[in-house]
């Protein structure tokens, strides 16, 4: 696995915060909703005002308990809220309000798999789930000390879901499918959107490697790495990371479990593409966790739990598989469409039931549909033709009654003047060509065209693309390929 | 006008119903009391006498034009300075706090509001309600009414100093300990600790979370009644506060309890007691026994490791509640040019002795003012609970003094579940002796942690009770009788009280004016 000799084994694991798709904070009624300007969307609750108490959000809480559930976790009968304590200026009641002891999910799992192949299909154990609040953001110059920091707490209190996995990840390419999974796994959920450009999605991750000496199998010491703010940096920290306590290692020696040695946290620089150090003081923090006593625990009946699972519909894991099954998909094109979401998959579904070729429809939707949709900035349920319109559509293809090309600008007509299939065809004055028409066209190309039919003669076969080109103009609803056919039979015909 | 101000609250709001007494003539006579004694008394840190004047104005022109008017409309009540009243600065008699002004109205100041009560003004408690004397205040000492060199109880100090001084009828107290019931007992006037989540804690500053109760104190059991009614009741900005409806106390409350069985604890009667307390509430015993009262021996067990339970508990919770109190937010904020002079003062020292291991430990500018900011901020009291709580919270001690707390408390609430199968209130001392000099036990926090021992079961069980006046010392001090009764059962708890002060004579005026002429 390395250049220098030694081969080891990334571990890595990933703690992913994905904010809620909740209207309301998780303990005030203040809005959640993203760039608003600073300070303007707080109310005495969620700034930690003397004398304010908390009221749980119970739409935080199903979400919770749904992400948790789709992420095959043990969840928890009794789950209750408590106070992690430090000090910084954006947490302004002196504590976050998480959950410590009993997290609402516990020992659930991920399935990753890679498209094209670079690693197996395998699960990422998830060690916990749990929801918190989020702290404000500060805006500051404290070690200069020039100019005053600034905070903005319209930030305190969003619902946060904290999920982290066990160090199962073995590469950078495995972090980054895992995000990728997780992200469309919390979309389909509801559970959020993962914008990470928005702060709904952020990730740190513990990595370490494991050496094999010729003494035997060695850790390096973890390190924590943080701003990392987008899966395309992840991949590449971490393959920057390993490589860097690699060599840390054949320069130092320095393991995981050395007296003096403990996890360190270092930062991404996205622009100089490496990881430094942290500069602060490496304290072991002592956050004196214990039970909120604002808030009363939440207990699940095993009814309420069994009517959430039952709720979550299917998941993108399930659907990916049964795309490939039952309805034939290569594995690519099944992460494709199940990529685009529910609805698009929905859709999907119905072109292919009604046209009755799915990898045809599969084509189509990831070529012509999506384009017009990332064009247009638009989802499937706002595409201005519908599945069983297109369905026709593919259906004329098949039969050979359009060809592709053909076919393509009748629904890029359908969906500029939103009309039906035979409305764009009469308004591009398509007719089929019957095969008499047909014969008397090539006869003439034929005819006139006598020094072309000399090259074709001799052998020059791609000549014919001349007479083809002629063809579409004399008469455009003429398919190339049957022109082609014809013009070589006559000429075949002509020279015996 | 002193004979208005003898009245109870319930005769005043007769009188002020049936247009005899005008609350303008009401809150004015307050206002009179006030300024003539509360200057010796020192029971309000602020009054708000021109905004008192004016909603009692109105509430004459509401009355006089046949609008519908509140339960408690033009009764003066005084509150205590932990909670929060918009605009109004809420100081929890800290400097921490001595500027905050709260941008919203705790729910038992927007019931009071809603139920046309004055708001008189605010009262002198210990620092964030951490004492049992109001010595800890960082503004002033309150005297008790009976003995001007003596302490009028705590935390809830100002708030029994007042009712007990004629200066309001009725006025509303915090008690995590016993601070409604232990100033009550001192100052000879009725405190009553609600049951957990009776009352809604939205809006009170909190000491300790699990702990702290909002209540009533007033000159009689039927004022306390009609104040609790107001008080009570569920708010959905408390998940603590619990969906009961309220009883109507204030109906109930001078019917008699038959065959009311009374508990009495032999734990109770330890060498502590001070004699002629322990002979008050012997007196009280029989005088429930001639009311027809069964009375009974139930034992509390673990009663005796409740102050310990309670310095663990509510000291862990306070320096948690406290942490935001960082000069960041609200609050007082160390003077920040002065600060960083001294930080740069350090650094430059430390550089020129060379002492880079020093250096290497110099707060950061925002740690040192963190730093800075408590230690001015918060007076000695205070820091010595936040200390202990971060103590007992942290990582290797929890379990052996936070979780060990806990299981006490359970202990604790079992002997009362036990004890309450067999009868329906228990009876006791509020205190161990009548009110101590002023000064007496302030360098002694050990002697006064143990001046709450028999409070603090109440708040770690999560029941009610109440202090109602049983006697007089020789020197002439008040002495509390303690009734506490399961949880929600506060509507029993005010009629066994009623049924005691209907049968006694102890409810007194203070001998404010004799008190001044002894004084050198």
């Amino acid at each position: 696995m390395s250049d220098t000799g030694l081969a080891y084994e990334i571990w890595i694991g990933l703690e992913v915060h994905v904010q809620l798709l909740t209207e309301s904070k998780l303990f005030c009624g203040c809005s959640t909703r993203f760039g608003a300007p600073p300070n303007t969307q707080t109310c005495p609750v969620c700034i930690g005002m003397p004398g304010v108490l908390p009221v749980m959000n119970r739409r935080a809480v199903e979400l919770a308990l749904r992400a948790a559930l789709a992420l095959n976790c043990q969840i928890a009968r009794l789950t209750k809220w408590d106070r992690k304590q430090y000090y910084y200026p954006d947490l302004p009641k002196g504590y976050q309000i998480s959950q410590y002891d009993l997290p609402i999910g516990l020992d659930g799992h991920l399935e990753i798999e890679d498209p094209k192949g670079r690693f197996p299909r395998k699960q990422i154990r998830i060690q916990r789930v749990h929801l918190e609040e989020d702290a404000g953001k500060s805006m500051h110059d404290e070690k200069a000390g020039l100019a005053d920091s600034r905070i903005d707490l319209n930030r305190a209190g969003t619902p946060l879901l904290e999920i982290v996995s066990r160090p199962d990840i073995r590469s950078p390419e495995e972090a980054k499918a895992y995000l990728e999974e997780l992200k469309l796994l919390m979309w389909y959920l509801g559970v959020s959107d993962c914008n990470m450009q928005e702060g709904s999605l952020r990730v740190d991750a513990n990595v370490n490697i494991q050496i094999s000496t010729p003494d035997g199998p060695v850790a390096t010491p973890i390190v924590e790495v943080k701003n990392m703010n987008s899966f395309r940096a992840v991949e590449r920290a971490m393959a920057y990371e390993v490589q860097r306590q690699y060599e840390e290692y054949l320069r130092t020696g320095r393991k995981k479990g050395d007296p003096g040695v403990h996890k360190t946290t270092w930062l991404w620089d996205d622009g100089a593409e490496i990881t430094r150090p942290m500069r602060s003081k490496e304290e072991s923090s002592d956050y004196r966790y214990f039970p909120d006593p604002d808030l009363a625990p939440v207990v699940f009946t095993e009814e309420e739990i069994e009517s959430a699972r039952q709720a979550l519909g299917e998941l993108p894991a399930s659907l990916r598989r049964r795309l490939q099954t039952d309805w034939g998909l290569p594995a690519y094109d099944a992460e494709v469409l199940v990529g685009q979401g529910q609805p698009f998959v929905d859709y999907f579904l119905q072109t292919a039931q009604s046209c009755g070729d799915p990898k045809l429809a599969s084509n189509w939707m990831q070529q012509d549909v999506l384009r017009l949709l990332n064009e247009r900035g638009i989802t499937i349920q706002q595409y201005p033709v519908s599945a069983e319109e297109l369905a026709r559509l593919l259906s004329k293809v098949r039969q050979g009654g359009l060809t592709t090309s053909r076919a393509r600008e009748v629904l890029a007509r359908m969906v500029a003047d939103g009309c039906s299939m035979e409305a764009a065809i009469q308004a591009l004055g398509i007719t089929e060509v019957d095969e008499s028409e047909l014969l008397a066209l090539c006869e003439q190309l034929v005819r006139e065209n006598p020094k072309t039919v000399a090259e074709v003669r001799q052998g020059k076969l791609k000549a014919i693309g001349a007479l083809v080109g002629q063809a579409k103009k004399k008469n455009p609803n003429v398919d190339p390929a049957r022109v082609q056919q014809s013009c070589l039979k006559l000429i075949q015909e002509s020279g015996q | 006008m002193t004979d208005l101000l003898e009245h109870t609250a319930a005769e005043l709001l007769e009188l002020l119903n049936s247009g005899q007494v005008r609350a303008v003539e009401l809150v004015q006579a307050c206002l009179d009391q006030i300024a003539r004694w509360d200057g010796l008394v020192g029971a309000f840190l602020q009054v708000g006498a021109e905004a008192a004047l004016a909603q009692a104005a109105q509430i004459d022109r509401r009355r006089q034009v046949g609008e519908p008017v509140g339960p408690l409309a033009g009764l003066p009540v005084a509150i205590k300075d932990n909670l929060c009243t918009l605009n109004v600065p809420t100081t929890c008699a800290s400097r921490m706090l001595a500027d905050f002004r709260p941008p919203y109205d705790a729910t038992v100041v927007q019931r009071l509001k809603q139920a046309d009560a004055i708001l008189l003004g605010r009262t002198n408690m210990d620092e964030f309600a951490m004492g049992g004397s109001t010595e800890t205040s960082a503004f002033q000492k309150t005297r008790n009414p009976w003995d001007f060199e003596r302490i009028p109880g705590g935390s809830s100090g100002g708030s029994a100093a007042c009712v007990a001084a004629r200066m309001t009828p009725l006025s509303v107290g915090t008690d995590t300990g016993g601070s409604i019931r232990q100033p009550a007992a001192l100052c000879g006037v009725v405190g009553l600790k609600p049951t957990y989540g009776r009352v809604s804690r939205y809006g009170l500053v909190a000491f300790a979370s699990s702990l702290d109760q909002i209540g009533p104190l007033a000159r009689t059991v039927e004022d306390a009644a009609l104040l609790l009614e107001v008080l009570a009741g569920h708010d959905p900005k408390d998940s603590t506060s619990v969906p009961r409806p309220v009883p109507p106390y204030s109906k109930t409350v001078g019917e008699k309890l038959q065959g009311l069985r009374i508990g009495v604890v032999p734990e109770h009667y330890t060498e502590g007691l001070d004699e002629e307390v322990a002979q008050a509430v012997q007196e009280a015993v029989r005088v429930y026994r001639s009311l027809g009262a069964t009375i009974r021996e139930v034992h509390l067990p673990h009663s005796k490791y409740a102050v310990a339970a309670y310095y663990i508990i509510a000291p862990s919770e306070a320096s948690s509640n406290l942490a935001r109190y960082d000069g960041v937010h609200f609050g007082y904020r160390t003077p920040e040019q002065a600060m960083r002079a001294q930080l740069e003062a350090e650094e430059a020292l430390l550089r020129r002795t060379g002492n880079q291991t020093a250096l290497e430990e110099l707060d950061t500018p925002l740690v040192r003012m963190f730093r800075q900011t408590r230690s001015e901020g918060f007076g000695a009291e205070v820091k010595r609970r936040i200390m202990l709580g971060t103590y007992a919270l942290s990582a290797g001690y929890y379990e052996a003094y936070y979780l060990k707390a806990l299981k006490v408390r359970r202990l604790i609430r079992q002997d009362f579940d036990q004890a309450f199968q067999e009868v329906d209130v228990i009876l006791g001392p509020v205190t161990p002796s009548p009110a101590f000099r002023l000064g007496e036990k302030i360098d002694d926090p050990l002697a006064m942690y143990l001046f709450d021992l028999y409070t603090v079961v109440t708040n770690l069980a999560g029941i009610c009770g109440v202090s109602i006046p049983c006697g007089f010392s020789r020197l002439g001090l008040p002495i509390g009788l303690h009734l506490q009764a399961p949880a929600f059962e506060e509507d029993r708890l005010l009629r066994a009280a009623a049924m005691f002060q209907q049968a006694t004579d102890w409810r007194r005026r203070p001998p404010l004016e004799k008190l001044v002429a002894r004084r050198p």
